[in-house]
């Protein structure tokens, strides 16, 4: 791959423009891209914007072609949407060398439509448990690898101290598809409950969700931090850190967050495990990659497939290893860097992994359903339905409303916008 | 007697003020301080106000990462000639509204500014489509038309409540005095009104330079402004309120040094025709 690089840089040097989310491996990558340079001549211009801001600004650009960009960082729901609308170069003919056969299969069957891979992992994630194991072992218990709801619900409660702000667990309740929506769909998904049924009927009005509502919402007023229905990632993040939870089940990067002693207090207490189920064959964990693409119609492919070789290779896992440590790598996306015998040694790799390896986005529910993801349905409707419902959610958990008026609500909005879509 | 009465007045009415400029302040004072923390500082609860070990470390991270000085002039120019070239259509758009009123004055007027009552969502694939065609995408010049068109309709209308308090009689001698149209904008109602025309160019300068929703949306790396240099260093998945808040401060100062320096010009064109 170096060579092929290597010829290029003799070519036309180009300078590409990518655009990318303000995320610790991304801020990382920014601060290498000399190494891509010296090796290719190409420059590049970084355009890094906030998750939801750049969503729109690449889906107002690759829907209009209005070429702005030679890389876009998009995410699994994105790529096989843009992917089957013929938005995306495929990504078929990488070289020999940066074996994509290397990819997860988790990863690469989340960003390939109809078998052909369209955006190259940069780094992936699931969700898990991440818990006090002093505040555990005060409880007088002890977290297995592979808990269930059950016992999670009897952990948060027996840990709970609020004379001294310490609540049993901390999870998403904000209001949005990527928020409180992502955690409350693959919380549901053990459950066994689904978004649709094969007719892409609604199916809040099953008793699974009614399940799935209720139980969250009974924990998280017994063991759940106050305000929790506008609590995000980055507020429980903050709570964790401050040790004011005792469990907290979220993306699988904040692994690296919490046991950081620079940041976190409680750094070096902290143990993971396997995102919970109820017994029914699904956890309640989720997949997602953000991954490099390249929209149709770029002027600079060749050089685009080259940068995207060089970030998502691993020759990059170890440059960012050698700069950085081993803890710092972008995870999830290849299987070689779970065989490394150097990032054996970092605490939540095997359990990333496990996550990772656990969660199935063509087959993410326990009765079959017509969509491809875990925490999500890919299907362009699916973003705008997902905030509706789950602001009616939030609704719910901050008292607004019964849980019952919510799942209604909910059933009416993803019903009408079905059937607005031609669905149904 | 009735001078204390006034002196406690005049003394509840300063600290009636001084609170409430507090109170407006204090975000901005709390993104300085935050600019100066650790991260781990910038989250601790209780909060932490002064004491703290201040530390400049995120502005060398900022400064590090981010080409600062490509976003700021970016943001003086959309801002400055977006402005300047407002203000050239505008007087005399607002001259005839004043001065020489049709029947459909009053109609044009609230047409103007009811196109501020879309929301800008509504008009950006029609726009951003556009931009693609004229090839404008991610240029300085496509975001001064675009920032000057929607704070074209507050310049009017700024510049119209002034002129009205100027006496069209003044106006009417230059003319039996000879002076052309030019000249009488120019050199007879420009000079009376520049107190207005001072705080109009500087409200909307100020307007121009917070604009997001389309400086984002219609850059990338050429053209890009000081908001987004902000977007950049905000995210959902990881806690950077520190760097954030470097970046803000280093985004606000320059506008907050210019309100500083021409805050008198500013409160005496708001106030222009307020005292008869």
């Amino acid at each position: 791959m170096l060579a092929g690089m290597a010829t290029s840089a003799s070519a036309q040097d180009t300078t590409l423009t990518i655009a990318t989310v303000n995320n610790g491996d991304m801020i990382r990558m920014q601060g290498l891209t000399d190494d891509f340079t010296d090796k290719t001549g190409h420059k590049v211009e970084w355009v890094t914007l906030e998750e939801n801001v750049l969503r729109q600004r690449v889906t107002t650009d690759i829907s209009t072609k209005g070429g702005a960009f030679d890389i876009m960082t998009i995410g699994m729901y994105e790529t096989p949407i843009w992917g089957a609308n013929g938005w995306l170069v495929p990504l078929d003919d990488l070289s020999d060398d940066y074996n994509a056969d290397d990819i997860l299969p988790a990863m690469a069957g989340g960003l390939s439509h109809d078998g052909t891979l369209y955006a190259a992992p940069f780094y992936g994630e699931s969700s898990m448990i991440m818990y006090r194991t002093d505040l555990m072992e005060k409880a007088g218990m002890e977290m297995p690898e592979a808990p269930s709801w059950s016992f999670i619900a009897k952990a948060a409660r027996a840990m709970t101290d609020r004379e001294n702000e310490i609540n049993g667990i901390c999870l998403r309740g904000k209001a949005g598809w990527g928020e409180g929506g992502a955690f409350i769909t693959a919380m549901s998904n053990s459950f066994g409950a689904r978004w649709f049924d094969e007719d892409w009927n609604a199916q809040f009005d099953s008793r699974e969700w009614s399940d799935t509502l209720n139980f969250y919402k009974n924990m998280m007023d017994d063991a759940g931090p106050p305000g929790y229905a506008t609590n995000g990632f980055n507020e429980n993040l903050s709570l964790f850190q401050q040790g004011k939870c005792g469990m907290w089940i979220d993306a699988t990067v904040a692994a690296s967050f919490v046991t950081n002693p620079n940041d976190s207090e409680v750094a070096d207490s902290v143990g993971f495990a396997l995102a919970p189920d109820n017994g029914l064959g699904k956890r309640s964990n989720w997949l997602w990659a953000w991954a490099l693409a390249i929209p149709a119609g770029t002027q600079n492919e060749d050089a685009a497939k080259e940068f995207i070789e060089w970030a998502t290779s691993t020759s990059y896992i170890e440059l960012v290893a050698e700069k950085e440590g081993w803890a710092n790598v972008p995870p999830g996306a290849r299987i070689s860097l779970y065989e490394n015998e150097n990032y054996k040694d970092v605490p939540f790799a095997k359990m990333t992994l496990d996550s990772i390896l656990s969660a199935d986005p063509n087959n993410s529910t326990v009765d079959p359903s017509p969509y491809v993801g875990v925490q999500f349905a890919a299907i362009p409707e699916f973003a705008g339905i997902a905030t509706d419902v789950s602001q009616e959610f939030s609704a719910a958990y901050a008292g607004q409303q019964t849980i019952e008026e919510a799942l209604e609500k909910a059933q009416a909005i993803t019903n009408d916008a079905m059937e607005a879509a031609g669905y149904r | 007697m009735a001078r204390a009465v006034s002196n406690n007045r005049k003394l509840l009415n300063t600290v009636i003020a001084w609170t409430i400029g507090i109170l407006i302040f204090f975000p901005i004072l709390w993104t300085i301080l935050t600019s100066f923390k650790t991260e781990a500082q910038a989250i601790a609860d209780p909060p932490v106000f002064l004491f703290f070990d201040w530390t400049l470390e995120n502005y060398e991270v900022v400064q590090e990462r981010s080409n600062y000085a490509r976003f700021l002039w970016n943001s003086i120019i959309i801002a400055g000639v977006s402005t300047i070239l407002g203000l050239i259509i505008a007087i005399p758009a607002a001259w005839s509204m004043a001065f020489v009123p049709s029947k459909r004055t009053k109609d044009i007027l609230l047409w103007m500014l009811s196109t501020k009552m879309l929301p800008a969502v509504g008009v950006l694939y029609p726009i951003y489509l556009i931009f693609i065609e004229l090839g404008i995408l991610d240029t300085r010049i496509g975001l001064i038309v675009v920032v000057m068109l929607i704070n074209l309709p507050i310049i009017v209308w700024m510049l119209y409540t002034y002129f009205k308090e100027i006496p069209g009689e003044i106006l009417e001698a230059s003319r039996m005095d000879g002076a052309s149209l030019k000249d009488e904008i120019l050199y007879v109602l420009a000079p009376m009104a520049v107190p207005g025309i001072a705080s109009t160019l500087l409200l909307n300068f100020i307007l121009a330079w917070n604009e997001a929703f389309w400086t984002l949306n219609l850059t990338a790396a050429k053209a890009a402004p000081l908001t987004a240099f902000i977007a950049s260093y905000s995210s959902p998945e990881g806690l950077f309120f520190a760097k954030l808040s470097a970046a803000s401060t280093m985004a606000i100062a320059p506008i907050l040094i210019l309100g500083w320096f021409s805050q008198k010009q500013l409160v005496r064109g708001l106030t222009f025709g307020a005292v008869k």
